[in-house]
């Protein structure tokens, strides 16, 4: 596969795991925290913790769209599909995310739910031309990656006067939670989860751009790489991380030029404003409430607002006791210090939400990394 | 049908008939519909015997009595019908090879059929016709079958459910129990043909890549494998769940663990492509022509080379090992330089595939 391949070849990785071997400082220790879920999965995939020295350590971060969706929302879904009737359209992996009640999509579904897997926002809006005479709400998930789609569709509903759709709207804001976790007391205060620098978003930095971050670089004194999804971007991210360690630096660089501009996709950026506005605050799976970390649809566009068109009041559901996703998500515990994990809690049957996407920490290393536990 | 005059019954509309519930009621319109259509495609000596049940001679392997090998399995695949074939012959190809793959000779197909009021006739009898045309391709007669029709809503179309027996001569044992330590892992070709061809055909997924399923009667290949004399452990077809999820199976069921090389496994670049927009892995990815052979090493050239020989087995491989593991886990080394673990699928978002 062109332009995929090349990013994957085994012996360029050799090379840059010589050059990072060689790189590091031996009695200094590496701390890097991949934020996106796309990275957390190459690592697992291709293996690549097997190819760096043993003082870097790489912590899982919060940039797993399913992973962040507390169960309160999830809730909000079900309920819609199941006691209003609609047809609820929604992206592959959210089907799985556990809900209140023991249910999730995917059960809801059995259990009579008009609840539909789509590949896309446009899927969606057909589905609401395909059906007149039904409500079709899309829930929207995911980060900055998938909010254009989500605007765009919006603005095709008005344009079509598709009065059956709408739109619940879940979508988070990437540099919210990074503060988050740079504030948090275990970075900031006890210093228990050690951040020296970020490996930062591939898709998400497509759309806005590289800019964003500096304010990281600035304020927290933490370099960011940004960097494709593909092996070998991170492997490269990862050697320049160290070498802006060793020299004392603490700035943007983007590692993934081939796809990442300092400002990103302004067209994207001007549908997503004209659809969205801030949200004041936005319950987190595992960081909590966190002000104006996520979106809500203007005004403007209120009849295509599901929250407004149903009168949805959101409860916030606390997560299951046993399970460690909150400290998961934030760098604090890795899947193997769970409890549950790969006992009660398997990707067939996940507890928490880290356990369902193939992105989430959890489930990237029961699929791919276990067998280095025992 | 016979008692009735010539002409007096207008014969089937096979262009812009429909499938009603007469069909299934067990009145003329149900002898009219197996007999112009299942009857005229499917028919062979036991078939036309006409009774309930289908009377066979004694099953015999070189003159001598042989133990029977029965399987059975249903196809509700959507669509219908998918570059390469169709729910027709897959339901012929599906059910001969999990016979074939015990070893055994395939001798006879039984099908039953659960249609839906309102089905085109003119599908059904492309479909009829598809089975026919892959049961005569593999030798594998249907003797036997049953129609039901229920309301419109209650089915997708058509649901047939496929029975095949065959012999298995004295002294063959294969089974997913007896793999060990050493053993080598082969594969008969490319893998996620299938599975790739369907999702190129469901309607909210559309993307023109030129794949075609790979659905094909094994026991041809199978036939040739046996005949090497190779001391072959365990065949399997991997479809749903793909290899992943057949070698997972095999390591558990032997208790072993498995050690597979990425990039020993034939992946067609097509399919490759279309699994890397998809996000899905081929490794997990559904196979209908395609064989898991476990074999003694000292075997696996000539048993290869065998293959090779073999239309359906040109791009055969070699892709692993099975190794000693106590938590029987199946890994790969990437072709990136790593190691991961080979896991079964959590979910299959795919869930009409066979």
């Amino acid at each position: 596969m062109k332009y995929i391949d090349e990013f994957r070849d085994g012996a360029v990785a050799q090379s840059i795991a010589a050059n990072i071997a060689a790189t590091v400082e031996p009695q200094r220790r590496y701390s890097f925290m991949e934020f996106c879920g796309g990275h957390t999965h190459a690592i697992s995939r291709y293996g690549l913790s097997d190819l760096l020295p043993p003082n870097v350590r790489m912590v899982h971060g919060p940039g797993c769209p399913v992973c962040v969706l507390p169960i309160g929302r999830v809730d909000l879904a079900i309920n819609l599909a199941l006691s209003r009737d609609v047809i609820l359209c929604t992206y592959g992996d959210t089907l799985r995310v556990p809900a209140s009640n023991g249910l999730s999509l995917m059960k809801a579904k059995a259990r009579g739910g008009d609840i539909r897997m789509v590949y896309s926002t446009l899927d969606a809006l057909q589905v609401a031309r395909d059906n007149p005479q039904r409500e079709v709400v899309f829930f929207a998930i995911g980060f900055e990656t998938t909010t254009p789609p989500t605007a765009l569709a919006i603005q095709q509903a008005q344009q079509e006067q598709l009065a059956n759709f709408s739109v619940l709207c879940c979508h988070v804001l990437t540099p919210a939670a990074i503060t988050q976790i740079l504030e948090s007391p275990e970075v900031r205060q006890w210093g228990t989860v050690p951040i020296d620098g970020f490996i930062g978003p591939a898709h998400v930095s497509t759309v806005i751009g590289s800019q964003p971050y500096e304010f990281f670089a600035e304020e927290y004194r933490k370099p960011v790489v940004i960097a494709g999804f593909e092996p070998l971007d991170v492997m490269q991210a990862i050697l320049m991380l160290v070498r802006q360690v060793n020299e004392g630096r603490a700035e943007v660089e983007n590692e993934f030029a081939r796809a990442v501009t300092r400002e990103g996709n302004l067209k994207a950026q001007d549908r997503v404003a004209e659809v969205f506005e801030l949200r004041r605050e936005f319950e987190w799976r595992g960081l909590g409430i966190v002000p104006y970390s996520a979106l809500q649809i203007r005004e403007k566009y209120a009849a295509f607002d599901a929250e407004r068109r149903f009168d949805l009041v959101y409860a916030s559901v606390p997560d299951n006791k046993a399970c460690e996703c909150g400290a998961i998500l934030r760098g604090v515990k890795r899947p193997q210090d769970c409890k549950i994990f790969g006992t009660v809690c398997t990707p067939e049957n996940p507890i928490g939400s880290c356990m369902v996407s193939s992105e989430g920490a959890c489930a990237a290393h029961y699929s791919y990394g276990r067998y280095k536990d025992v | 049908m016979s008692e009735i005059k010539r002409g007096y019954a207008r014969s089937l509309d096979l262009k812009h008939g429909r499938v009603d519930l007469t069909h299934g009621s067990g009145g003329r319109a149900m002898v009219q519909l197996i007999s112009e259509l299942f009857a005229k495609h499917l028919g062979n000596e036991y078939l036309g015997q006409g009774n309930d049940g289908a009377v066979l001679p004694p099953p015999m392997l070189a003159g001598r009595p042989a133990r029977i090998v029965m399987s059975t399995d249903s196809h509700v695949v959507s669509p219908l019908f998918f570059p390469g074939g169709d729910i027709g012959c897959l339901s012929v190809h599906g059910t001969v090879n999990d016979v074939a793959v015990m070893g055994a000779t395939p001798l006879y197909l039984a099908a039953g059929f659960i249609l839906e009021e309102g089905f085109a006739l003119a599908d059904l009898a492309r479909i009829v016709e598809s089975m026919a045309q892959a049961a005569r391709a593999a030798g594998v007669p249907v003797v036997t079958g049953d129609t039901k029709v229920v309301e419109r809503g209650k089915g997708d179309g058509v649901f047939i459910t496929t029975t095949a027996v065959g012999v298995l001569p004295d002294g063959l044992e294969l089974g997913g129990s007896r793999a060990r330590s050493g053993d080598a892992v082969l594969v008969s070709g490319s893998i996620g043909d299938h599975g790739v061809a369907i999702m190129s055909q469901r309607e909210n997924l559309s993307f023109d890549a030129p794949i075609v399923s790979d659905t094909a009667a094994l026991n041809g290949l199978i036939a040739g494998m046996l005949a090497t004399g190779a001391d072959i452990r365990c065949l399997r077809d991997p479809t749903r769940g793909g290899l992943a999820a057949t070698l997972n199976e095999i390591a558990a069921q032997s208790g072993v663990g498995m050690m597979l090389h990425e990039k020993a496994i034939p992946v067609k670049p097509v399919v490759a492509a279309a699994c890397e927009l998809l996000g899905i892995d081929p490794l997990n990815v559904a196979n209908e022509g395609k064989l898991i052979a476990i074999c003694a090493a000292a075997d696996a050239p000539h048993l290869l080379a065998a293959m090779r020989n073999h239309p359906l087995g040109v791009a055969a491989a070699v892709i692993g090992e099975v190794v000693t593991d106590a938590h029987h886990f199946v890994q790969l080394t990437t072709a990136f330089g790593g190691r991961r673990i080979v896991d079964w699928l959590a979910s299959d978002q795919l869930p009409r595939i066979c």
